[in-house]
């Protein structure tokens, strides 16, 4: 019996791999040392460099192994797959007990059968079906979404809707009241940089008076829906879109729907009526708060009449810019109120589709924001208002 | 011979030492005057009904709340009083299952296993592959690598979980009510791959659960947390409390309720 050490591999770490011929046809791997995934360890390239073809059986020998975690597992499964390869039998015996268990424990026998996902890149052609299949998707459920909510609309118009009025209270306090700072600070600021823009413009006139003109017009008819809209957008909507996708992760929503209660009427129902309610509301407060920031301009830095900008403001504003303002704020109402809601149903079962959910929320009650306030703004001026 | 047979042959028998423990959140004072030593290769049981206050015991094993008082030692070193480096290196050598499996819902499997090895090891991205592929295999979820948790049964993620709660190699095993929501054929295959991981891993092995069964089928040591005189009254091999215990509520408890005491039918 030949018993010559072929070569001897050791690393730092003191994993030692050696290759002894047994026989003619065996060959004899000797582990020795300390295998750990936190140290160095010698590659399965050593046992494919040394399988030479008139190996037919392989051995172990592991007196002088210390100590071994996963690194040898896998180091074995990478020796198994390139014995079964080359058709060269395999003698676990001299392996520790443990190993061999934890070897009969991964393989394929205990596995479920034909499971595999490949990971990678898609094509460009999967990547254009996927969008597409997403998008019709997605309207379809929008849709569905708008329908249903018209009928639950509709059922509260007949009194049969079915929601708790303290669910619709709370949410009235905080989509309503408790928005009243943040609110107040963005329009004084929004009115701030409208009287001061327009400053700048009208002192080469000497017609400083007019930032009142601008400043009430502008805050009355679109700004003081639009900023509020933002606001409540990134305040409501991510919260109702966060609320009713939390409640999908705990399935409280099927909970609901067992019980017969429509989660439309019972969730989302309350949820735009109090947003509805609550922006023209908003919008109003918006625009004085608007109003207020353009005098603090017009007063401290025009040196204007407090009374000559107020005056200049009342004839400025009409009726009308007042009802298109609130106009806009109960449409805008209503979009915040649906994306959140519709979001929240259609999260995910996780914890990073309630994250997903909220930012869609968000980002789709902005968007539809900006486009109502373009049509509103193109129809009224066709019908000259 | 195991992967831990070193540590064993040159350190001594106790794994875990707690002494004199007092926990409880703030002022109140959940449990008291605990004393228990979990021994190599254990599986140690924390038993009791509940709300009894077995998951904050666990929480204090691992490093998530500090005792109010007294000393939890590893290896002989204090875990919670010592140096907070030492602290950092003890946990390392944790696997923790949680009740919930709590996988990052964002990460594959395969993510969720390499994500501690990346973190802790000089691994090349090949070797770290091929770790993850032996430990998901492991827990027979191969081939499952690239799913996410929201894609798999619940039996699934528990034992997803235990793929990445080993994948440090960890020699201390912990699990929070590892058979909770499984069926009993799942529940039973889970406690077969815990024994078969202690004997094969050599790991030490902590179970909070209060499912009989599985006390009386993996467990060798254990102790039973009582919240009435908020101290732990029995300890000891689960099956031999079983045959010997005077204690009526642990007798109750081991009992499903049918004996409040050794021989009384109530």
């Amino acid at each position: 019996m030949k018993n010559d050490p072929m070569k001897t591999i050791t690393n730092p770490a003191e994993a030692m791999l050696s290759f002894h011929a047994l026989r003619d046809d065996t060959m004899l791997i000797r582990l020795a040392g300390e295998w750990k995934i936190f140290g160095q360890y010698p590659p399965v390239d050593e046992v494919q460099k040394h399988l030479r073809s008139g190996i037919r059986k392989i051995t172990f020998d592991t007196k002088d192994l210390t100590a071994w975690d996963s690194s040898l597992m896998t180091f074995l499964i990478k020796t198994n797959t390139l014995c079964i390869q080359g058709n060269i039998e395999i003698q676990r015996e001299g392996l520790p007990q443990g190993v061999q268990k934890l070897l009969s424990l991964a393989s394929p026998e205990h596995q479920r059968k034909g499971i595999t996902r490949k990971s990678g890149k898609k094509t460009f052609l999967e990547g254009v079906a996927d969008t597409t299949f997403d998008f019709v998707r997605t309207s379809k459920e929008m849709f569905a979404f708008l329908g249903e909510s018209s009928i639950a609309f509709g059922k509260l118009l007949c009194g049969k809707a079915n929601f708790r009025r303290t669910d619709l209270m709370n949410i009235i306090q905080e989509s309503g009241a408790q928005a009243l700072p943040i609110v107040s600070l963005i329009s004084t600021l929004v009115g701030l940089i409208f009287a001061f823009v327009g400053a700048l413009q009208l002192k080469l006139f000497g017609a400083q008076i007019y930032v009142a003109d601008i400043v009430g017009i502008a805050m009355v008819r679109v700004m003081g829906a639009v900023m509020t809209g933002i606001v409540m957008a990134g305040r409501t909507g991510a919260s109702f879109a966060a609320q009713i996708g939390t409640m999908q992760v705990n399935e409280e929503v099927d909970a609901l729907k067992t019980l017969g209660i429509s989660p439309m009427e019972f969730l989302v129902l309350p949820r735009m009526l109090a947003l509805a309610l609550m922006m023209p509301l908003l919008c109003l407060y918006s625009d004085l708060m608007g109003i207020i920031g353009g005098m603090i301009v017009g007063v401290f830095m025009l040196d204007l009449n407090f009374m000559e900008y107020y005056n200049q403001t009342k004839s400025a504003i009409a009726l009308t810019h007042l009802w298109v303002g609130l106009f806009h704020s109960a449409v805008f109402g209503v979009l915040i109120a649906l994306a959140g809601c519709l979001k929240g149903m259609q999260c995910g079962r996780s914890a990073s589709a309630v994250g997903t959910a909220t930012t869609s929320a968000v980002v789709t009650s902005i968007v539809s924001i900006i486009i109502s306030t373009a049509i509103i703004t193109l129809v009224c001026e066709v019908l000259g208002i | 011979m195991t992967m831990n047979e070193k540590r064993e042959n040159t350190g001594e028998k106790a794994k875990i030492v707690v002494r004199d423990l007092d926990m409880g959140y703030g002022s109140y004072v959940l449990m008291r005057n605990m004393n228990f030593t979990v021994n190599r290769e254990d599986i140690f049981i924390i038993m009791g009904g509940s709300g009894c206050g077995k998951s904050t015991l666990l929480k204090v094993l691992i490093g998530l709340l500090e005792p109010l008082r007294g000393q939890v030692l590893y290896d002989g070193a204090n875990f919670w009083e010592g140096d907070p480096q030492q602290k950092d290196l003890i946990m390392r050598r944790f696997g923790i299952l949680y009740q919930s499996s709590a996988l990052w819902s964002s990460m594959t499997l395969a993510e969720n296993v390499a994500l501690p090895l990346e973190q802790y090891t000089n691994l090349s991205k090949n070797q770290i592959r091929e770790l993850v592929t032996l430990k998901l295999a492991l827990v027979g979820l191969a081939g499952f690598e690239e799913f996410y948790p929201s894609e798999i049964s619940g039996g699934m993620r528990k034992r997803a979980g235990l793929a990445r709660a080993m994948a440090l190699d960890p020699d201390i095993l912990f699990f929070d009510e590892p058979s909770a929501g499984l069926d009993p054929v799942s529940a039973r295959l889970l406690d077969d791959l815990i024994i078969e991981l202690r004997d094969s891993l050599g790991a030490t092995v902590v179970v909070v659960t209060h499912e009989l069964q599985s006390i009386f089928a993996i467990g060798n040591n254990s102790v039973f947390l009582d919240p009435d005189t908020k101290t732990i009254i029995a300890s000891g091999d689960p099956k031999r409390l079983l045959a010997e215990s005077k204690d009526p509520k642990v007798m109750s408890f081991l009992t499903r309720g049918e004996k409040t005491e050794q021989g009384v039918e109530s």
